[in-house]
């Protein structure tokens, strides 16, 4: 692991949503220019525990610790946890009608400038600077102008999300199913965004139920979660073994104590 | 860990009111009470006609029948303990010299409570390009910009100068729209209405800048009755403006106003007010009962009557500017945007009446609650056997924030022309957790988030105001459900 700090360190995390224990002790350690792979079945606690990282405040986290860049991120609000860095492509992107796309992307980019020190972006500004990141992942200016999300295919939304992970340039971006529901074409975008953000400072956290999105963003790091605790760990070869082998296997061994 | 949604919510609905204080200036006021012999005071001081006491008087027999009749309107959807109508003052202005020829005549006390509202009237803020009368209790105050406006034959003052100056015009059209018997609040307006601002724009002249009323309620247990009445001749423009508040004090004061306007053939009239008088406390105790009659008449042929309304004032608000659309061709809009929140609560909306061919009418109504406050629309569009190639289209959106507010949508539709097409959409809306946690998660505070998505859910409405007002009713929108986190 070397002697740097480790971006993210998790250490025996429990978590609950709506009273059920999803997440039972689970221990994940990324650090900084690493992306890592989360697999496992429906149900084995994927969503939890981005929306533990990212601070949904329907998640309880019960016992355990996570620490981000050396400090404790779980005494965090979520907008605290955004601008140090921590970014959640959602899996449902939320419409907000009359907010123009435009407006709410530069609304965060100067949240995380101000925490940074930096000025804020004016309007004419933010617009270059945008520009520049909507054609690494093909991203119709005509939907920036629109209200945030309102009307947008699902191909769009997902789209819009990775537009703003390029504008923001988060330390940890967490993907939660980005891939899910996309075709061929929007899968490459999507990697054209992750793969941009690969640096020796970031890490990205793709959280996947598919092998097909690792062809095109190849991890160092798969993990396969099951029952709320990662039961394995290895390189890119485990992803091409679970599309073989399936999450069935998986199963006994979540339950051996 | 974050607080749950609803506890930021419960303490963002708890809002703080600004405009709260209160002027010491000494007043002529009315003792409490209300007969003939108190409408025949207010007459003689302000110097009135006698054809205006007469109108004053039906008026007053009308709403004293309506009061024995026990037909004070009870159908809106709110509630409240009966008003003792013995128990009100009736007049009460500040006491000055009688007739102002410059500023430098109006109380300093007086220019200064207006300073503190951000409202200017000295005349230096000509950049800003907008006319107003200061109406303070019962009387207006002071009127900017009137020789400019004169310039070009454009009459703006105060309703009682107004009587003075041009009493044929007055006459000509005062009740016209909104007759002394009109209804219950309106007949009482009618005899006890004190002051308010008149404008009379000229054929073909395109009024070169914003006209504006600004209400302010300062004197205790005083009820303000102020008359606005705006006539468009043929071919003119103006765009009207309207703002009110209030001290903050523990008892509900009544303000029971009547607006009308009259657009003659080709004539425009917007007008837009942000309505923020003392809502009461997070308890509900004081704040203004706003029961107000506002209606236009298209009375010309291609006339527009556009009301556009920010309301997030009052404990309760009873308000439908309307539009009687008897012009064939004409054009009337509604927007409106409501706010409610405490215990605050309001049944207000429009009643679009085709009467001419080819009229069209537009209704966008948004309305917020928050807290326990509750709101209504309540909308009326009728359509006339006449109204031959009518349009009507409503949407009204509600939006709620939190679990204990509630918002109704009472639509009447009366379609008595087959040719005509009236279109009507609805929908309720929350401020989701997930919304809110998106938006935190891209690195905005819950009170940003909040005042985006209401402001996003407004921006219809919104666009409609002048800029300057735009401004200042986004930031009211922001205001009112500003809390004290952090």
């Amino acid at each position: 692991m070397g002697s740097a700090t480790p971006l993210l360190e998790i250490r025996d995390l429990h978590a609950s949503a709506g009273g059920v224990e999803i997440i039972k002790g689970l221990n994940l350690t990324v650090n900084p220019g690493e992306v890592h792979a989360i697999m496992g079945p429906n149900g084995s606690g994927k969503s939890t525990l981005a929306n533990v990282l990212s601070g949904r405040p329907s998640v309880e986290v019960t016992a355990g610790s996570v620490r981000y860049q050396g400090s404790d991120l779980l005494a965090l609000t979520p907008e605290q946890r955004a601008v140090e860095g921590v970014f959640l492509a959602s899996q449902y992107p939320v419409e907000i009608p009359g907010v123009a796309n435009s407006y709410f992307m530069k609304a965060a980019l100067n949240a995380a400038r101000k925490q940074r020190g930096e000025d804020p972006l004016d309007g004419m500004d933010f617009l270059a600077f945008a520009r520049e990141k909507m054609k690494l992942v093909e991203f119709d200016e005509k939907l920036l102008h629109r209200s945030l999300n309102e009307g947008f295919s699902g191909g769009e939304k997902k789209r819009n999300e990775i537009l703003q992970m390029a504008i923001l340039e988060p330390k940890l971006a967490i993907l939660d199913e980005t891939d899910s529901g996309l075709d061929i074409d929007a899968l490459r975008i999507v990697a054209n965004g992750v793969s941009s953000l690969r640096s020796p400072e970031r890490a990205t956290i793709m959280i996947t139920h598919y092998q097909r999105l690792l062809d095109y963003v190849v991890p160092d790091l798969v993990h396969v979660l099951a029952d709320g605790r990662i039961v394995t760990s290895g390189g890119a070869e485990l992803a091409h073994e679970l599309e073989q082998k399936g999450y069935a296997w998986l199963q006994s061994e979540a339950a051996a104590p | 860990m974050a607080e749950s949604s609803d506890a930021m919510l419960g303490r963002l609905a708890e809002r703080e009111y600004e405009h709260g204080f209160v002027t010491d200036i000494d007043a002529d006021s009315l003792p409490p009470g209300l007969d003939e012999n108190t409408v025949r005071v207010i007459s003689a001081k302000k110097n009135e006609p006698e054809w205006l006491l007469e109108w004053r008087l039906k008026g007053l027999k009308r709403f004293f029948e309506l009061l024995d009749e026990g037909t004070e309107p009870t159908w809106a959807k709110v509630d409240y303990p009966k008003i003792d109508f013995q128990d009100i003052v009736y007049y009460s202005a500040p006491k000055q010299t009688p007739t102002l020829d410059s500023l430098d005549q109006v109380d300093p006390e007086l220019l200064a409570t207006y300073e503190k509202l951000g409202i200017s009237l000295t005349e230096q803020k000509r950049l800003h390009g907008i006319a107003v009368d200061a109406v303070f209790d019962s009387v207006s105050v002071a009127t900017t910009f009137k020789d400019e406006l004169e310039k070009q034959g454009i009459i703006f003052c105060s309703f009682s100068e107004a009587v003075q100056r041009c009493p044929e015009l007055v006459r000509k059209y005062l009740g016209s729209v909104v007759s002394q018997s009109d209804n219950f609040y309106a007949a009482l307006n009618a005899a006890v209405f004190t002051d308010g601002s008149f404008a009379y724009i000229p054929k073909g002249t395109h009024c070169p800048m914003e006209l504006s009323t600004y209400f302010r309620i300062n004197a205790a247990n005083t009820g303000q009755f102020e008359r606005t009445l705006l006539v468009a001749d043929e071919g003119s423009y103006v765009s009207y403006l309207e703002g009110c508040t209030a001290p903050m004090r523990d008892e509900n004061q009544l303000h029971a106003a009547v607006v009308e306007l009259v657009a003659l053939d080709d004539a425009e009239i917007k007008y837009s007010t942000v309505q923020n008088w003392y809502p009461g406390d997070k308890n509900g105790v004081g704040g203004i009962y706003n029961f107000v009659t506002k209606r236009g008449s298209c009375r010309g042929a291609r006339s527009k009557i556009s009301w556009t309304q920010v309301e997030t004032g009052s404990a309760i608000t009873w308000k439908y500017p309307s539009c009687l659309l008897q012009g064939d061709d004409s054009v009337g809009e509604f927007y409106s945007v409501a706010m409610t929140t405490n215990r605050q609560q309001a049944d207000t909306g429009t009643k679009m009446i085709h009467i001419g061919k080819n009229t069209k009418s537009t209704i966008i109504s948004k309305g917020i609650s928050a807290g326990n406050a509750e709101q209504s629309y309540r909308g009326l569009v009728r359509i006339q056997p006449s109204a031959t190639g009518a349009r009507n289209y409503s949407q009204c959106d509600s939006l709620l924030l939190g679990d204990k507010c509630g918002a109704h949508t009472f639509p009447y539709l009366e379609v008595k022309n087959s040719s005509s097409t009236v279109e009507h959409e609805a929908t309720t809306s929350t401020i989701g957790e997930d919304q809110l946690f998106y938006c935190r998660q891209r690195g905005l505070s819950e009170e940003d988030a909040i005042s985006m998505i209401v402001n996003g859910f407004c921006k219809e409405v919104l666009r409609e105001l002048p800029m300057e007002f735009a401004v200042e009713a986004q930031a009211l929108l922001g205001l009112s459900l500003e809390g004290s986190v952090g």
